[in-house]
């Protein structure tokens, strides 16, 4: 049986890693970029091993592991490998008038001890990721897997462990116990993707050390379709991105639809024909789409679909088996909007579409509720795209696709609001885990006696110059004329 | 309490109405109400200083440069620069997601709160409202109630001059914060002490608002005698100006406490005599140009902090105190025990520790063992010190050769770490600290990929891995069928 983790052990984890940043183990480029080949080891060498633990825990599809946990993360390494001189570089600032002569510099520099907390619906993106950021910025780190992906969360251990250097990178399994001992430890970042409500508990702990926290949380991700797309492309689409993405248990998966009521039969059907041609007759027995993780959330997706005026709008699906945790995909019509299923954040394989008398009022429907980690738009009207691209708030915007913006380092990938703070992915997760120094370098000539006491009106008049970086008006007041 | 309940909810709603209306997204909106700042601060200038002198005792001209000239040039900064912050900006994308296209729109995040402090109380004030009105947003100020004449200024003047329906003020003390930090805000700038700052963002978690927080701590100078003996005059003018010539030492990235080597430390002592009794004349009190401690509260504690024996023992200047007029004169102190409490929490006053050390080289190590700070000084010119510094240690910013002065350079991000706080603003910063980057993609409904779709095969499988490794031709020979 695996050693109990107690307070002590996070004690003993903080010090030993903070010996090691102190000691400089995981500043120097050479260190980091090992550090990141040998996650790129991984990748190549363990990828069967990775599928199977992510087929164990989610019965997640080959091509879904291949390409959404371990291309993605293989490109994030070489993307960091690459770039990462660049990265380390300090960035020169522009100085003025008031602050002649000097020279400015914003330096990165590595946080320190780092703390990364991961999800079990992508458990090695999210875990790896994170840590790649971490890395690249010259921290050490300590990530602690989902325990709800336990295969995962065991082979992240032992790869970890195996690979990588184990005075500045480790791994802590475990669940709500272990979690709050870490979260009781101070840390000089912690980077969370979860839940909302989770993430208040996260943030809470971290004000107690004021440490920063990016917080990659979710919510309810609408996609409003419009009657002059390409349907048959939309509902593609809309299909790869919510089934075809861990059987829409995924943070951007789209949660509901919303369109006119003249339009939405059209799309129903769009979303009937292509959900057949993509999983077949009988979408139960298909085998490239994942279970529902656990019981525990089956029974929370039954519920949410067993409420009362809820399961009378099913017009597609519905089925369900308690046994292999598997529910095919279901397209409901006009639940109410104080549902169950419209109140909180699906996480599943059921897809509500809610009818609108014109596509305008779904600006009212999106703005009332909390933003969203992602909003999505079908259409070829240029002004609506202007329209919602300016004013819907939330994470990411994506018109005419679905979710494709993760796997776009060039993006800054984060929440808004309930949605979250802090962004990541490219750079974005270099800056996520440094700290921005500014450097103000200053020589000796230019020792003006305004600055100093005692004031004067003349001294006060050539500040007010220097100020406003008004040149004529120094030299005015410099010479006597003011 | 009722009515201050009352007032705050419908304060909010005002502002959120008003938000939702799309008036302060509109670039003029904001170039008015930064105009109207300049304005104010212009009309008022003497009044303003008025304030200014009654809750700080400030000289005009400190009082000018800190704040109102600090103030003004920020609007006008952002004046000039809003047509350029607000543009999106371009993301390149990868050559296979052809012809989809990318950038990232800086939107207001919506209703924010402003906290500031009562040491530079129009400046700390204002300056956040410049970054979140540049930013779009609709905003609440509430000012310290420590400097009440400068708060009470701000309520009665800001309505004139602003947009009322957006911008608001309220007055009050921690009971006041308590009730409005039990409000849902969507941003939430707070300067003050890391003990408030905890408070702030435990309450912000109970609604996942993202904070900025610009704390403090104990901010060092290095003075590494050896290689700056020329211009040794020039860095105790510095040393001294900054420390006692701002607000008294009241203030977050002042002088806290000096490093020098133990050779050094009586000629610096000596040398900075007589520049003080230059700046603050023979009696300080009287001099006009030294600021007062804020409250008997804040001068209780300095008194308190000078009250050790082994402190006293180590006052080589100054050290007199009136509580009447809320003095302190500045006071120099050569090696204060290490576990006294001057050398355990930030000063915040007029009284300056010389800390003596073998070779300088120990400062590194010394800082090391402190918190981070929001500044670190260091008076040197020797390079490897100089990298020395920058690699080995960590604090919000870092000066060489002169002290305070990066507040002043807008192009350099103003923040700490760590104890000293998170977040950043100034310049561009400004507007950043207040927008949430949100990421915007487009992609086109004309062109689709098949392999994108399931059922799931190995062609497919295949193709995806090739397209994510960019290796276009192999992806051509794949699709032609010249690659199993």
């Amino acid at each position: 049986m695996a050693k109990l983790f107690e307070a002590a052990d996070a004690n003993i984890l903080m010090t030993e890693l903070r010996r090691s940043f102190d000691a400089g183990v995981t500043r120097g480029y050479e260190w980091r970029v090992s550090q990141l080949k040998k996650l790129l080891v991984i990748c190549d060498n363990h990828e069967t091993e990775i599928v199977s633990a992510l087929h164990d825990d989610l019965g997640k599809p080959e091509l879904e592991s291949s390409v959404y946990e371990v291309a993605l993360l293989r490109n994030s390494i070489k993307l960091a490998l690459k770039q990462l001189k660049n990265w380390m570089a300090p960035d020169k600032a522009k100085t003025s008038l008031t602050t002649f002569p000097a020279s400015a510099e914003i330096v990165s520099e590595p946080l320190g001890v780092v703390l990364v907390i991961s999800a079990w619906n992508y458990p090695f993106l999210l875990s790896i990721d994170p840590v790649i950021g971490a890395i690249s910025a010259g921290n050490a780190v300590v990530l602690k897997p989902s325990e709800l992906a336990p295969a995962s969360s065991s082979l992240l251990a032992k790869l970890l462990e195996q690979y990588l250097d184990p005075s500045a990178v480790r791994v802590v399994e475990g669940a709500v116990t272990e979690t709050t001992l870490l979260l009781e430890q101070k840390w000089d970042k912690i980077f969370y993707t979860g839940s909302s409500k989770i993430g208040r508990i996260i943030m809470m702990a971290a004000a107690k050390h004021l440490t920063p926290v990016v917080l990659e949380l979710g919510g309810k991700s609408p996609v409003v379709i419009d009657s002059d797309t390409n349907l048959k492309i939309t509902a593609k689409r809309i299909i790869s991105g919510k089934w075809g993405c861990n059987n829409g248990q995924a943070c951007i998966s789209p949660d509901y639809i919303l369109t006119t009521k003249e339009y939405a039969p059209k799309v129903i059907d769009a979303m009937k024909q292509e959900l057949e041609a993509f999983y077949g007759k009988n979408p139960m027995e298909s085998k490239d789409m994942s279970r529902i993780v656990n019981s525990n959330h089956f029974d929370r997706l039954s519920k949410i679909l067993e409420e009362k005026d809820v399961s009378d709008k099913i017009v597609y699906g519905g089925q369900k088996n308690r046994d292999n945790l598997k529910i095919s995909p279901t397209i409901l019509l006009d639940v109410p909007l104080d549902s169950l299923i419209m109140s909180e954040e699906i996480f599943g394989p059921l897809l509500p579409i809610l009818t609108l008398n014109n596509l305008e009022e779904c600006f009212d429907v999106i703005r009332s509720r909390p933003k969203p980690l992602a909003a999505y738009l079908f259409t070829q009207n240029q002004k609506l795209k202007e329209r919602f691209a300016m004013t819907i708030s939330a994470g990411g915007i994506v018109v005419n696709d679905i979710a494709v913006h993760l796997s776009l380092p060039t993006l800054p990938f984060g929440g808004v609001g309930e949605s979250g703070m802090g962004s990541y992915h490219g750079k974005f997760s270099f800056d996520a885990f440094s700290h921005k120094k500014a450097v103000l370098y200053k020589g000796f000539i230019g020792d003006a006696a305004i600055r100093y006491p005692p004031y004067s009106r003349g001294k006060l008049r050539l500040l007010k110059a220097l100020v406003n970086s008004n040149l004529v008006e120094v030299f005015k007041v410099l010479l006597g004329l003011s | 309490m009722e009515a201050m309940k009352e007032t705050v909810d419908q304060n909010l709603r005002e502002m959120r109405d008003t938000f939702a209306s799309g008036r302060t997204r509109s670039v003029k909106w904001r170039k008015t109400q930064l105009q109207a700042i300049i304005e104010m601060v212009k009309d008022n200038e003497d009044k303003m200083c008025d304030v200014l002198f009654q809750d700080l005792g400030k000289h005009r001209t400190e009082a000018f440069r800190d704040e109102l000239g600090f103030v003004m040039r920020s609007a006008e900064t952002a004046l000039k620069c809003l047509d350029k912050w607000v543009v999106p900006k371009k993301s390149n994308l990868p050559l296979l997601f052809y012809p989809a296209t990318g950038k990232v729109i800086s939107e207001p995040y919506g209703t924010v709160l402003v906290l500031s402090s009562w040491n530079f109380p129009i400046s700390l004030s204002l300056d956040p409202m410049i970054g979140a009105i540049s930013a779009g947003n609709t905003v609440l100020l509430k000012a310290s109630e420590l400097s009440p004449n400068t708060s009470a200024f701000l309520a009665k003047t800001i309505p004139s001059y602003l947009d009322t329906k957006a911008i608001k003020v309220i007055e009050g003390g921690p009971d006041v914060a308590t009730i409005l930090l039990q409000h849902q805000w969507d941003k939430i700038f707070f300067t003050g002490s890391p003990r408030i700052g905890k408070i702030i963002m435990a309450a912000a978690a109970n609604h996942l608002t993202p904070v900025t927080l610009e704390l403090g701590g104990k901010c060092p100078t290095i003075i590494d005698h050896h290689s700056v003996s020329k211009d040794m005059k020039s860095v105790v003018k510095r040393i001294t100006g900054a420390k006692w010539g701002s607000c008294s030492g009241q203030a977050c990235i002042s002088v806290d406490y000096v490093l020098v080597e133990q050779s050094f430390a009586s000629s610096l002592v000596e040398m900075l005599k007589p520049v003080i009794k230059s700046f603050f004349g023979e009696n300080p009190k009287e001099s006009g140009s030294l600021a007062r401690i804020v409250t008997k509260k804040h001068f209780q504690r300095l008194s308190r902090l000078l009250s050790d024996p082994r402190v006293q023992a180590s006052i080589v200047y100054g050290g007199s105190m009136d509580e009447e007029k809320l003095y302190v004169e500045p006071t120099i102190l050569l090696d204060p025990p290490l576990d006294s409490e001057i050398m355990n929490e930030e000063i915040f006053g007029p009284i300056l520790p010389i800390i003596t050390l073998r070779d300088i080289q120990e400062s590194i190590g010394f800082i090391k063992s402190k918190p981070k700070p929001l500044a670190i000084y260091a008076f040197t010119k020797d390079e490897k010190l100089k990298t020395r510094i920058l690699s080995e240690t960590s604090s919000g910013s870092v000066t060489f050769n002169d002290v305070m002065i990066q507040y002043m350079c807008d192009a350099l991000p103003f923040g700490g770490v760590g104890e000293s706080g998170m977040g950043r603003y100034h310049g561009k910063y400004s507007f950043e600290c207040f927008s949430h980057e949100k990421a915007v993609m487009e992609g086109s409904l004309a062109m689709d990929l098949e392999p994108r779709y399931p059922p799931w095969n190995n062609f497919k499988l295949t193709f995806i891995r090739l397209a994510f490794r960019e290796a276009y031709f192999k992806l051509v020979l794949l699709m032609l069928g010249l690659k199993k």
